[in-house]
Order: C-alpha cells, then sequence, then structure tokens
C-alpha cells in the first residue's frame, strides 16, 4: 500500500494526541495532576494540537476536502465514517475539559467528568482508527488481530511518553510515571516485533489461482492491461520499502522503543532539569520513530490486487 | 446509504467466458468509448500521448500462462466491476457515495457525494475501482445503466457496451438471480466460478474456466505445402511449362 504522507502523519499524530488526552483526563480528573494554568494550556494545547493538526492532515488526503462534513452520515456501516463522528464529538468534553482547566483553574466536579468523557472519546476514536485497517480483508497484513490493540498500545506507549516529558517538563515527574511509560513503550517493542513475526510467516489463502479462478497447476502474469503504472499499481502495488524494509525496521525499533527505553531508565536516576532534557528527547525519538512504522505498517502491506499483476 | 439491502429484486451481472476471450481488448475501448460520455463521465487520461500515460478505466484485460500437468495455455482474462453481493467497498464509505441497487443489484457510485478518501478501493480486492485524480473522486463499473434501461436505443443494443463489442460472445449479460436465465443456465452447465470465494465478498459475475484440454489430434491433416524454391533440370522445365 502507498504510505501517503499525510495518512502516516495523521494516524502517527492522533495516536499520540489522543493518547495524552486520555490521560491527561483520567489522572486530572483524579487528582494526579494540579489544575495549574500553564500545565494545561501547553499539555491540552499539545494534545488537541496533535489532534487537530493529524485531522487536518487527512483532509489532505481527499480529492474532494470540501465535502468533508458528508463522512459524518455512515456511520452505521462505515468505520471511517465512525473514526470522523467520535473524533468530532470528543472535541466537545475536551475542549470543556480544557476550559475548566486553563481559564477556570479546577479540574473537579463537572470538568472532571467532562475529563472523563474526553479520555472515553479519545479510546472510542482510537479503536475506529485501527478498525478501518482490521476490518480491510483485502490487506492480510492488516485484516488481523494484531492491528486493532496495536493502535491502542502505540495510542498509550506514545501518550504516556508526552505526558512524562510535560510533567518533566514541569518538574512534577514522578517514578510511576516514568515506569508506567517504560513499561508501556516495552510492551509496543513487544507488540510490533510479534506483529512482524506474524506477517512474515503469514500464508494467506487468496493466490493467483483463486484470483482467476483458473484451478491447479500455476498462473503467471504474462501481459499487463497496460504499459505505464495505472492508480491500482500506484495506491496498492507499492514496492519500495520492501528493499529497505529490514533496515527499516531496525531505525524503527532503536527510534521508537530502544532509545526512549534507554533514555527513560536513565532519567530515573537524574533530577530536573536533565530527567525533563531526557524525557522530552524520548518523546521526539519516539514519534520520530512512530512515523517510520507507520510508514512500514502501509509500505509491507500487500494488497489482493497485485495478483492480477503477478506481483 | 452505504447498508447493504437485503434482499435485490434482480442480480444483474456479467458472465465471462475464459475459454472463448481472445484478449482483443474490444470491450476495453467500448467500455472507454461509451462510459467518458456516460454516467460516471468523464473517463479521465493524463498524458493520454506521452510517455507516463495514466487515466481511469473500468475494464482491464489481462493475460496469463496457466500450466498444469495436462500442458500449458494463454489465458485472457477481462477484470471489471463483479458488482458483489456483500462489497465491502459499500459499507466502507463514509459519505452514502457508494451503493447497491435494490432493484438490480448494480454497484454504483455518486459523484456528487464522493469525497474521494479512496477507502472503497482498498476495500475491494478485486482492483474495480479507480480514482480520478483529474476529477477528485472515485470511478467504476456502471453495468451501463444508461444503456441497459434505455428505451431509445434498439431492445438488442440495451447491453453493457463490452458485451456489444465482444466479437467472440465471451461475454454475457443478465439475471444471475433468476435460475432459469439463459446466463444462469450457461454458468450451471460450464461450471462458473467466482473469483476469490474465500474472502466471502459473493461476486455476482462468474467466470467460465477453459474447457478442459483434449487428446484428440487434428483428424484431417493438413496438405503438403509446395516447395518455395523453383526445381532446375528437365522437371523444373516441365514445371515452368506447365505454369505458363
Amino acid at each position: 500500500m502507498h504510505p501517503a504522507f499525510s495518512v502516516v502523519f495523521f494516524t502517527t499524530a492522533t495516536g499520540a494526541g489522543y493518547g495524552l488526552l486520555a490521560l491527561l483526563g483520567v489522572l486530572a480528573a483524579q487528582g494526579f495532576v494540579p489544575p495549574d494554568f500553564w500545565l494545561g494550556l501547553v499539555g491540552m494545547g499539545l494534545a488537541l494540537g496533535l489532534i487537530s493538526a493529524g485531522l487536518l492532515s487527512s483532509a489532505g488526503h481527499l480529492g474532494r476536502p470540501e465535502r468533508a462534513w458528508r463522512a459524518f452520515s455512515q456511520w452505521r456501516s462505515s468505520w471511517l465514517s465512525r473514526e470522523g463522528v467520535a473524533s468530532v464529538a470528543t472535541f466537545v468534553p475536551a475542549g470543556l475539559f480544557a476550559i475548566g482547566w486553563v481559564f477556570l483553574g479546577r479540574t473537579e466536579g463537572w470538568v472532571a467528568v467532562a475529563g472523563l468523557l474526553a479520555a472515553i472519546g479519545a479510546v472510542a476514536t482510537v479503536c475506529t482508527t485501527g478498525m478501518i485497517y482490521a476490518s480491510l480483508k483485502p490487506i492480510a497484513q492488516w485484516h488481523s488481530r494484531f492491528t486493532l490493540p496495536g493502535y491502542l498500545i502505540f495510542s498509550a506507549m506514545s501518550g504516556s511518553v508526552l505526558l512524562n516529558a510535560l510533567l518533566q517538563g514541569f518538574a512534577l515527574g514522578s517514578t510511576i510515571l516514568l515506569a508506567g511509560c517504560t513499561l508501556l513503550t516495552s510492551l509496543g517493542w513487544g507488540w510490533k516485533v510479534a506483529t512482524w513475526r506474524y506477517n512474515d510467516r503469514l500464508e494467506i489463502p487468496t493466490n493467483a489461482n483463486t484470483a482467476t479462478g483458473l484451478a491447479g497447476g500455476t498462473v503467471r502474469s504474462v501481459e499487463w492491461p497496460h504499459t505505464e503504472e495505472n492508480y491500482l499499481l500506484k495506491e496498492m502495488g507499492f514496492r519500495i520499502a520492501r528493499k529497505h524494509n529490514a533496515r527499516l525496521r531496525q531505525i524503527t525499533q532503536v527510534l521508537a522503543f530502544a532509545l526512549p527505553v534507554l533514555l527513560l531508565i536513565a532519567a530515573f536516576t537524574l533530577r530536573w532539569p536533565y530527567a525533563a532534557l531526557l524525557s522530552a528527547l524520548a518523546a521526539i525519538a519516539q514519534f520520530a520513530g512512530m512515523l517510520v512504522e507507520r510508514w512500514l505498517f502501509f509500505a509491507e502491506a500487500k494488497h489482493t490486487v497485485t495478483l492480477y499483476y503477478g506481483r | 446509504m452505504t447498508c447493504l439491502p437485503a434482499h435485490t429484486d434482480k442480480k444483474l451481472g456479467l458472465v465471462i467466458d475464459l475459454d472463448t476471450c481472445v484478449g482483443c481488448q474490444a470491450c476495453v475501448t467500448a467500455c472507454k468509448e461509451w462510459n467518458t460520455g456516460g454516467h460516471m463521465a468523464p473517463l479521465t487520461d493524463i498524458d493520454p500521448y506521452g510517455g507516463d500515460v495514466d487515466g481511469v478505466w473500468f475494464n482491464r484485460v489481462h493475460s496469463y500462462e496457466h500450466m498444469t500437468e495436462m500442458g500449458g495455455r494463454t489465458v485472457n482474462f477481462p477484470r471489471s466491476c463483479l458488482h458483489c453481493e456483500t462489497p465491502a467497498c459499500v459499507t466502507v464509505c463514509p459519505t452514502g457515495a457508494s451503493y447497491k441497487r435494490a432493484s438490480d443489484g448494480i454497484v454504483l457510485v455518486d459523484e456528487d457525494k464522493c469525497i474521494g478518501c479512496k477507502l472503497c478501493s482498498w476495500a475491494c480486492p478485486y482492483g474495480a475501482r479507480e480514482f480520478d485524480t483529474d476529477v477528485g473522486v472515485m470511478k467504476k463499473c456502471t453495468l451501463c445503466v444508461d444503456r441497459i434501461y434505455n428505451d431509445n436505443l434498439a431492445e438488442e443494443d440495451r447491453v453493457p457496451a463490452c458485451v456489444a463489442a465482444c466479437p467472440t460472445s465471451a461475454r454475457h449479460f443478465g439475471d444471475l438471480g433468476d435460475p432459469a436465465s439463459a446466463i444462469s443456465q450457461l454458468v450451471a452447465e460450464r461450471g462458473g466460478v467466482d473469483l476469490m470465494p474465500e474472502l466471502g465478498y459473493r461476486p455476482t459475475n462468474k467466470y467460465l474456466p477453459p474447457r478442459a484440454h483434449t487428446q484428440r489430434a487434428a483428424s484431417v491433416p493438413a496438405p503438403a505445402l509446395e516447395p518455395v524454391r523453383a526445381e532446375g533440370g528437365f522437371l523444373g522445365w516441365v514445371d515452368r511449362m506447365l505454369s505458363h
């Protein structure tokens, strides 16, 4: 599958943004995070900024973005429509929560309720994003039991690493949060490696024989219907990454998982501002690593239409 | 509405005979010619005379070499929308632009509602949908809805353009939901198959596999060819004289 940068950035940014929003909503409502003006402004600004930038980026992927409002109508059948509805609906409690925290200086009462509702909306939105990919049968690497948990784990992981960087920056870091985001990053690492192992051993029943209805023997493509690459090959027959996938997987593992884990462990032993600096570096490295991971998620996915072209 | 109809009155579709298709591309050009002025017009071409040609086509003909223990053969394979009974391309559509008609089962796109998110083309395992980068919307085979019900055409012409154009009658059109229809009988007789049945899209269109190889040799040997080079000597002289 062609890794359009708008979609790669969209899923990475909103994943981190919704993870951060959910954690801020729950932790602030529970009183673990003080209702400080600057912390609220930066934290909610970062979460909602990442979400908004991602959603705007995804609109850039559309052929007719001016009609995007129509995408809220088919939530009964379409996970993409459900994602649109969930993402916009989440802005309501998230906005109220941000106003209560930043401008009214309180995170209890109705603001806490709004925070919890925003967290529920954030989790629901990430689920709908994961299901868009998990529901596509022609792409075996996506239509697997790894996809939806992967989106949730990576959202929680990148959100928690961002939250840790944020709180460390305000000298509010805690060893519990450091331990939490280190564990989540390790979990994300394990999940990604397990997903790659599963995909590498994937044996799908669909092949050139079932694609053409020609039973038995071998079916070899001898002539394409067209001389140049068409939409199908440009969109679904992307092949560049296959050449470099081993190297790109290493880059992903280093940037998204190994380096953040090392930096976070080092931050345990240090005080502000060094712990804050390492936490910020961990968040930046992980975001860059997750962009590579998401790029590979697309580039390594093989669509059944490529069988018709002998690829 | 992108929810699928529970029942369609008819299941209009195509049956493609892989035994008789000669890969002449007549259906491809007839489809392009009709549909670039039809329901989903235009079928945009990008750089049509240049070195990087691209464009929207509803029908593409591949050629395959099928090798079995009985021997090898070339199979020409037209590929277009199969108007599935459970088309995921319709249910994934977020705007309601894609729909399956309850009356005849044809899968269509309302171009005025399409936002060009391309998710339907990802959801189709057969590559039936092609994005028009110029207009910014998705396009696909309409089963020539603007021909098959067209009272301005003679009755025999009320078939999809690809079917009308096929010189070897490899393409057949009809109601596959009616077991008594000629097209359903043909599928039953020839053992028509679904493409990628394991994915569960339940395509309406069927493909008739090539007939089995025969062990019979040609019963009448071809006559021996005349020698190309004129003979010399006495017999050559006789040949030249008699050839005058």
